[in-house]
Order: structure tokens, then sequence, then C-alpha cells
């Protein structure tokens, strides 16, 4: 809320101050029934006067959605119940299934009544669940917090992305910010293309066990829509992500079925925290991305803890990008030589594999690499994908992790192979080195 | 309140008629005697009896407000609007008809229409209270259409109180605005006592203002919610929403062999494993044991990929965070 207070203050220089009327101001708090939670810098901002409105004339970029719940809310904090009851009404117009758009309708209306004389409304009078309208509230919250949180298309997240020929875009999805980041593959580096609401797991980040309503942290690919026939729950569709990945279940996660997924008809979006370990988009945005997610393969790092940064001062490629280039050439040119001391050299004594750990792999290589045959190793078509670090989990204590996908061909007198590759290099002391290996 | 004990204040309480047109006392006695007939459930009578005193004086307010009541009273709610419609076409300056066609489009659920005709009452006639406070409700019926929406809540009999009156007499005792309907109508008062529901109305319940009865709300809504909570779950269980179903079970939940992982494995695939599953449910009572258990009884008619399973089943309910969940799920067949 602190990015709220700031950019109120820069802009409260350019307006006309005008006092509110001590009445509207009393109306605007009675209605805090559902709304004083959502709006702790309201009193602030009707104290010192009115809000800039025009604020919400140049931010025709923003999701409309988002833009009239958050003006009917600044209405009513300035006490002019009239202006947002027609803008509530207008958003109820567009998103006719927005619960929370219907919750501020009904503060209004429930206010209204209660001036005329007319017994208090309120929702818990009637019946409904404390928790429900505490996950309105959250879900208000993190909207007008993103809202008004400036710069979100400027800012990129602090990450070694490099994308290969046929990925165009990376989707990052902030669990923090219960927030959906699209951006797009450009000669500048990531751009940003838009951003979405989104709902993860009831108990938040860092998926570990079966059951446990949490969304993974980590580097996953989303695959193609599901073409079997779903219940109405998951809405427009629903796009898989490969949890668990290598090294989730390296690192013993257990759970599966984490998809990318929609709304049922009855409800425009969820809470915040609402699904069993799934992201949850409404059904719009989610049509909205499925140009990008038709092919299939599109790379979604989920992160609770994402660094970001500015993106005119961003460093591209990213400071990881060259380093690991260098150790993939070298892996190759290792390998290559048949020098399998210096190939091995390559690999964490960490690494793992679908054989097992270090030892079986470097007992294999010897063996195959024995003869020192003639071979011939061509790598293209390079991927780079930071691994995203986790709050709590082990990872950020072990450094950097990058995923690294290629096409690889092979050669050698006895075999011909292509296939593509996938490596996790892991940075141990300043040197990359190779954790796992496997087909992508 | 209830429609009857209206209409027996509304016997013990002499009408005070004053005319539009200075007519003789003895019209009073007759539409008097045509309310009477009405109140007494001869409503056909009735209307026959205003039809003809309508036909002798087409434009008598009074005659008009009276047939738009006993059209309301007995159910025939269109009709009613349009008399009233009529009336205020005829009479715009009269706000009673406003606010009784409120009443009637406020019944239909039309809230934006009754909302407008108490604003239009209100616009002629500022302090006419009984506008105001019918405005008050229509707010409040609109707030709690709008948690409905807001809260998914399927409480269509649980609604805000409503004591949304139709007025009875055009021309009442002690009230505080006076009006002219046209120039040559005399000054006439409104009487806000003497108002009634029509029994078209909403089943009415308890005011939520009196702590008193918000008990008995809650008893009402937890049987609702407890309905709700088997509808789900079987809804869940028929669409084979194995996330859904599982949702309806308490975390405390006793399966009746095993342990829960082990039965939640086993639900998962029974209920996501059927090309298609046929779920009806009959019989179902509720039985609300106190504000957190409850139980539920029915009659399941299952079929899925195989033949059908009849079962009489017993779900027993505890209340948590505000939802009823399932703790114990009892079959016999």
């Amino acid at each position: 809320m602190l990015a709220i207070l700031r950019h109120y203050k820069s802009l409260k220089m350019n307006i006309n101050f005008t006092r509110v009327n001590p009445k509207s101001r009393r109306l605007a708090q009675s209605l805090f029934v559902i709304c004083c939670a959502l709006l702790p810098w309201s009193a602030t901002a009707v104290d010192q006067g009115k809000l800039p409105l025009d604020l919400f004339t140049n931010q025709t970029s923003k999701d409309l959605v988002e833009r009239l719940l958050v003006k009917s809310l600044m209405q009513i904090a300035e006490g002019n119940t009239k202006q947002a009851m027609l803008t509530v009404n207008e958003l109820i117009r567009t998103t006719p299934n927005f619960k929370l758009a219907h919750l501020i309708r009904g503060d209004l209306l429930s206010a209204q009544a209660r001036g005329l004389g007319a017994a208090a409304i309120e929702p818990t009078l009637i019946g409904s669940s404390a928790d429900e309208i505490k996950g309105l509230r959250e879900e208000a919250r993190t909207r007008i917090d993103h809202y008004f949180s400036a710069d979100n298309d400027r800012l990129v997240p602090d990450l070694s992305i490099k994308m290969d020929n046929q990925q165009q875009h990376l989707i990052v999805i902030d669990i923090i910010k219960s927030r959906l980041f699209l951006y797009k593959k450009s000669d500048k580096g990531l751009q940003h293309v838009s951003d979405y609401y989104v709902s993860i797991g009831k108990n938040g980040a860092d998926k570990n066990t079966e059951g446990d309503k949490r969304t993974p942290v980590g580097l996953y690919f989303a695959s193609k829509k599901l073409t079997t026939p779903l219940s109405e729950f998951y809405g427009d569709g629903a796009y898989p992500f490969n949890y668990p990945n290598e090294l989730d279940i390296h690192n013993k996660k257990t759970g599966s079925g984490i998809w990318l997924h929609g709304t049922p008809k009855d409800t425009y979006s969820r809470p915040p925290r609402a699904s069993d370990g799934c992201v949850v988009l409404s059904n719009p945005d989610l049509r909205k991305l499925q140009p990008v997610l038709r092919a299939g393969g599109v790379p979604v790092i989920i992160s609770d803890s994402i660094k970001w940064v500015d993106s005119n001062h961003v460093l591209k490629p990213h400071a990881n990008i060259e380093p690991l280039n260098q150790a993939l050439f070298n892996w190759r040119k290792d390998w290559t030589s048949q020098d399998t001391n210096q190939y091995l050299s390559n690999y964490s004594k960490d690494f793992f594999y679908s054989g097992g750990a270090l030892s079986e792999w470097s007992a294999h290589k010897r063996r195959v690499q024995a003869n020192k045959p003639k071979i011939s190793v061509e790598i293209s078509n390079i991927s780079m994908f930071s691994y995203p670090k986790n709050k709590n989990g082990k990872i950020t204590t072990q450094g950097d992790i990058v995923v690294v996908n290629f096409d690889q061909q092979y050669e050698s007198p006895t075999l011909k192979n292509k296939m593509r590759k996938r490596q996790y290099w892991k940075n141990e002391n300043n040197q990359w080195k190779i954790i796992y290996e496997g087909a992508a | 309140m209830t429609i009857n004990n209206i209409l027996r204040k509304k016997v013990v309480t002499p009408l005070l008629l004053v005319f539009l047109f200075a007519t003789a006392p003895v019209i009073a006695d007759e539409l008097k005697d045509i309310s009477t007939l009405a109140e007494q459930g001869k409503q056909q009578e009735a209307l026959k009896k205003i039809d003809a005193y309508l036909d002798a004086n087409p434009k008598d307010a009074q005659g008009l407000f009276t047939k738009g009541i006993i059209l309301a009273e007995s159910g025939q709610r269109e009709e009613a609007i349009n008399t009233y419609n009529m009336l205020t076409q005829m009479y715009p300056n009269l706000p009673e008809p406003y606010n009784n066609l409120a009443v009637l489009y406020a019944d239909a659920g039309k809230y934006e229409l009754a909302k407008k005709s108490l604003e239009t009452a209100i616009k002629t006639h500022p302090s006419y209270a009984t506008a105001h406070e019918n405005l008050g409700d229509i707010y409040a019926r609109m707030a709690s259409e709008a948690y409905d929406k807001a809260l998914k809540l399927d409480n269509k009999n649980i609604r805000a109180e409503s004591k949304l009156s139709l007025i009875k007499d055009l021309f009442s005792n002690d009230g505080k605005t006076s009006v002219a309907a046209n120039n040559a109508t005399p000054a006439r008062p409104i009487r806000k006592a003497e108002i009634a529901a029509p029994k078209a109305l909403p089943k009415e319940i308890p005011p939520l203002n009196k702590p008193a009865n918000v008990v008995a709300v809650n008893t009402i809504n937890d049987e609702t919610k407890v309905n709700a909570a088997v509808d789900t779950w079987a809804a869940a269980w028929q669409s084979q929403d194995v996330d859904g179903y599982l949702n309806s079970y308490s975390a405390s939940f006793t399966p009746s062999k095993g342990n829960l992982n082990n039965w939640k494995k086993l639900r998962r695939s029974r209920v996501s494993g059927p090309s298609k599953i046929n779920l009806e449910l009959s019989n179902l009572k509720v039985e609300i044991i106190d504000e957190n258990n409850a139980k539920a009884s029915f009659k399941q008619y299952y079929k899925a990929d195989g033949g059908p399973i009849h079962t009489f089943k017993t779900l027993v309910f505890k209340k948590v965070d505000g939802n009823w969940l399932i703790t114990k799920e009892i079959a016999s067949n």
C-alpha cells in the first residue's frame, strides 16, 4: 500500500483541493463494511482532498475490468457514491459474473438503504461465509496493489533468458503478486506484452507433496491445450505444466496435474489463493493467451521471489549467458576430444540422471569412451532459462541454476543420433557445472 | 407482519375517504363495501362491483386505486400494474399510485422500475415517508441481491426483510403531506400505518434489525446451507468434478473403511472413472442438531456404467469456518 501513497502524493500537487463534505465522508466510512480493509489509504486521501480521477483516463493500457474496479473504489473513498454506483454498474455490464463488483454494488446499495432508515443488510447476516468475503477482499487488494504499482511494463524479471528459434514468448508467474506476466523476445531483451491476475494454490507457493494445495516454484513448459473433455470447472481450457520436472523428481517432490486453466461460468475470477495448486486465469484472459500457448512448449517461470529490474538498466544479454555459452562450448569440445577426465570435470558431484548419480554416469562414460572413437557433436538452437529461486527451499543456498535445452547431433563410427537435450547447469563457486542431463 | 394481521387491522380501522370530486357519501360507502368484500375473500364479486362502479365513474381515482388493490391481492399482478400505470397517467401528481406500482414491481423482482416509481413519488412529495421507507427497502433488497451474486448464495427464501407496503388507502387520515391531484382536489392526508403487503409478495422473514429474530434467520439459513451443501456435493459427483466432490468433505472426515488418503484415492478413481454418472436424490431431510452440527438423510439413486444402485444415505455435517462439510457418510441399502 505504500506504493499507493507515494503515487498519490506525487500527483497531489497538480490537483485542485476540494473539501469533501463531512456527510459524504461519513457515507464513505459507513460503506466500509466490506471495503474498509481495501482502502487503508482512503482516510488520508479523503482528508487531503479529491483523489485524482483523471488518473484513469490515461490508463487505457490497463485491463478494463481492473480499471473500473479501482475507479469505483476510489470514488467510494471520495464519498462520491453516486458516481461509484455508475462505475460499478458499468463494470457489471461488461463483466456480469465479476463477484467483486456485485459485492461493491451490494455495499453501495446497503449504504443507501441505511441512509433511508432501512435495516442494515450485511452479507454475514444473510448467511454468507466470512471466508468468501475474505477471499473477495484479498482479490480486490491484490488487484489494487498491482494497479498502483508503477512501472509494471518497464520492469523485467532479473533472469538469465535465451530463447530458441521457435520460442517467442516467456511467461513469468509471480506468486506473491498473483500475477502472470507475458514477455516477448526482442532485440532489446524481454519486452512486456501484458499481465493478468491469477489465482494460485490455497496454501501458497512451493509445492512439495501431493495434496498440499501449493503451487510449485520452478521452470516449467506449458503443453498444448488438453483436448479431453473437461469439467466446466476449468472454464475455457487447460494447459498442463510438466510438474514434477527433472529437478522436482530428484528432490522427491510429489503430486501432479498442475495446470494453467480458466474459471467456471459462474465466476469471472477466483480469490488469489484458491486452487489446489493450479494457476487459474479468467476465461477472457486465458483466451488472450491462447495464440501464445497454442503451439505448446512455452517456458513458464513460477516464483515467489522474483527480483524485478528496470529493463533500461538490465544487462543484455544477462551476465550469466556468456559464461554459460562458454561452458557449453567447453563441454562439447571435451566430449569430442574423448578426454574422459576432462569431459567429466564438467559435471557436478551432485549430478543425477535417469540412470543414477555421477558414479554411474562416470563408469558408463569411461566404458564407451575407452577406445576413444572419433566422434562429432553439433549443438544448435539453444535455449537457456534461469531456474527460479525458492524463498525457503534449498535451491537458494545452492547458487544459480539454469536450464539449457538444445538440438544435439551426435555421430560416431557406430551411432548417428539426433535429439533435443536438456541440461541443468549450476553455478558452483563461479564455475558452471552440469547437475542433470537427459532428453528434453 | 402477516397479511392477515394487516387485513384485520384494516377492517377495524375506519376508512377516511376524501374525494377528488365532490361526490356523495353514498359512493364512499359503496367503495368501502367493495373493499370489505375483497377482504372477506370475495375478490371475484368485489372485482365485478368495482368494474361496475368504474363504468359509472371512469375517472374516479379512489375507485381505480381500490381496483388496483383488489387485483394485487387476488394475485393479478400484471392487471394491477396496468391499473396503477393508468392512474399515474391520469393523476401524475398523486404519489400513492407510484408507491403501489413500486411494490408490485418489486414483487416481480423489477427493482429498477420500482426504484424509479418511488423516486417519482418522492420528487413531487419530498416528505412522503412511506415512499422513502419503501425506497430504503428496495435498496436493501437490491443490496441483498447483489450480495447473493457476489457470494454465490442460493437463498431465495432468505431475502432482506421486506416491509414494502402497498398503500391501502389512497386517502388516509394522519399523514403529513397534503397534495393536489388536480386543481379541484381538496387536501388529502396520507396514512402510513394503513399499509398492507399483497398476498403475492414473497414470504416474509423477521426483520434483520431485531436481534431476537437473527437467530431464527440463522437457523433457516443453516438449513438452506446444508441443503445447498448436499446439492453441491451431488452436483460435483454427478459432473465428475473430483476436486469439487472431495471439497465437500471435511479434513476430519472418517471413512467407513481404511484411512482418509486411501479413501480419497479410491473415490478419485470411482468418481472420475465412469464414462457418465447419473445421480438422483429424493426425500431429502435436513436436521440441524446445533449451530455447528447437522445431518442430511435421503434416498440415493446412482447409475454409472453398471446397473442402478439404490441407497439410503445419511451425511453428517459439521460447520467449519462457516462451511458445512461432511464428516461422516452412512449408507444402507
